[in-house]
């Protein structure tokens, strides 16, 4: 089926699955980075690999690798990568409403709760949608990342680095790109995204890396508690 | 070597278990409108804080790398044109790679 004789309709239910693919495989071929980087800290091929297929979040396995890397306390660089991954859990309490899983398929929807889905998931107009975006997205980062994973451990990354193709902006602009519509609707929305923002790089100088992202958190307690009211995203 | 995978596999099972954890919250927790509140701004502060950290700083200090920054100015530009999504990311990364491969930044 050609675009044009696509119905609106039709166009709808597409374009979750499309963005969601497309966020995937831009941002998953970050991972060839992460292997990379991982490799070059000391870990084996194996456990960057482990990493991403196990832990299956950028920010924490970044930071376990600059620990080994630094010969720093394993236990200690443990216990900072899992401080990090406490983003996912902020984002699980907005998708456990969209996504409702039960039974295995929390066991399984668990694994994907990272930036990128809730992302997605969230810029959706309906649950239906919402849904979609968030398995298109899963589905497909899941396996780049991994195969991105391994192609850079084993040395791929010597072939050109990803930040030469621009790949270092993607999540970035991805992230701006989808709470773009939230902060256009809400001026609430946009004192917390103002107010997240300062906190993160004020506190960047100061405090390990991804702590500031997570402090930022903080803005979206002060929107809650000084204006209640809810304002668009699924259901 | 040993420690290593202990390290690899905790920091797994870690990140797995708080990711669970969000899913796993009782619903009527999130019946208070407060909590349904917070819970919905919170993806709205981390990402925008996580953009700004991602494009501005390298390690611990603000780092403003003209290619990255230009990028970011290619994806404001393409959003505030109405741009679908994909065309946002695309434009962001190839301004970026163009300045890059050019030597102009």
């Amino acid at each position: 089926m050609s675009a044009q004789t696509a119905t609106p309709q039709q166009a709808r239910e597409i374009r979750p699955v499309r963005d969601g693919i497309g966020l995937g495989i831009a941002v998953g071929i970050s991972g060839v980075a992460f292997g990379a980087a991982a490799v070059g800290s000391g870990l084996t091929a194996w456990q960057a690999c482990a990493l991403s297929l196990l832990a299956f979040t950028g920010a924490s396995q970044f930071a376990l690798a600059g620990v080994v890397a630094a010969g720093g306390s394993l236990l200690a660089g443990s216990a900072g990568a899992i401080l990090l991954g406490s983003r996912n859990t902020l984002y699980g309490l907005r998708l456990a409403d969209v996504l409702q899983p039960r039974g295995l398929s929390r066991l399984l929807a668990a694994q994907g709760v990272i930036d990128e889905t809730t992302a997605i998931t969230l810029a959706q107009p309906d649950l239906v949608s919402g849904r979609k975006a968030f398995s298109a997205t899963f589905c497909t980062l899941y396996l780049t990342w991994n195969l991105a994973t391994l192609a850079g451990a084993v040395g791929a990354g010597k072939i050109g680095s990803p930040q030469s193709f621009g790949i270092d902006v993607v999540g970035p602009a991805a992230f701006i790109a989808l709470i773009y519509p939230r902060l256009r609707a809400g001026r609430t929305e946009r004192a917390v995204a103002l107010a997240a923002v300062a906190i993160a790089l004020g506190l960047t100088p100061v405090l390990p890396a991804g702590v500031p992202v997570i402090l930022a958190s903080v803005a979206a307690l002060g929107g809650a508690l000084l204006s209640p009211a809810a304002t668009g995203g699924p259901a | 070597m040993t420690g290593t995978w202990v390290a690899v596999l905790a920091t797994a099972a870690g990140c797995y278990a708080l990711k669970l954890a969000g899913l796993t919250v009782p619903p009527r927790l999130l019946a208070s409108p407060r909590v349904r509140r917070f819970a919905e701004l919170v993806p709205v502060a981390l990402l925008a804080a996580l953009a700004a950290v991602q494009s501005a700083t390298s390690g611990h200090s603000i780092d403003l790398d003209p290619a990255r920054l230009a990028g970011m100015g290619a994806a404001l530009a393409a959003l505030a044109l109405r741009a679908p999504f994909l065309v946002v990311i695309v434009a962001a990364a190839a301004t970026a790679a163009v300045l890059r491969a050019a030597g102009v930044a």
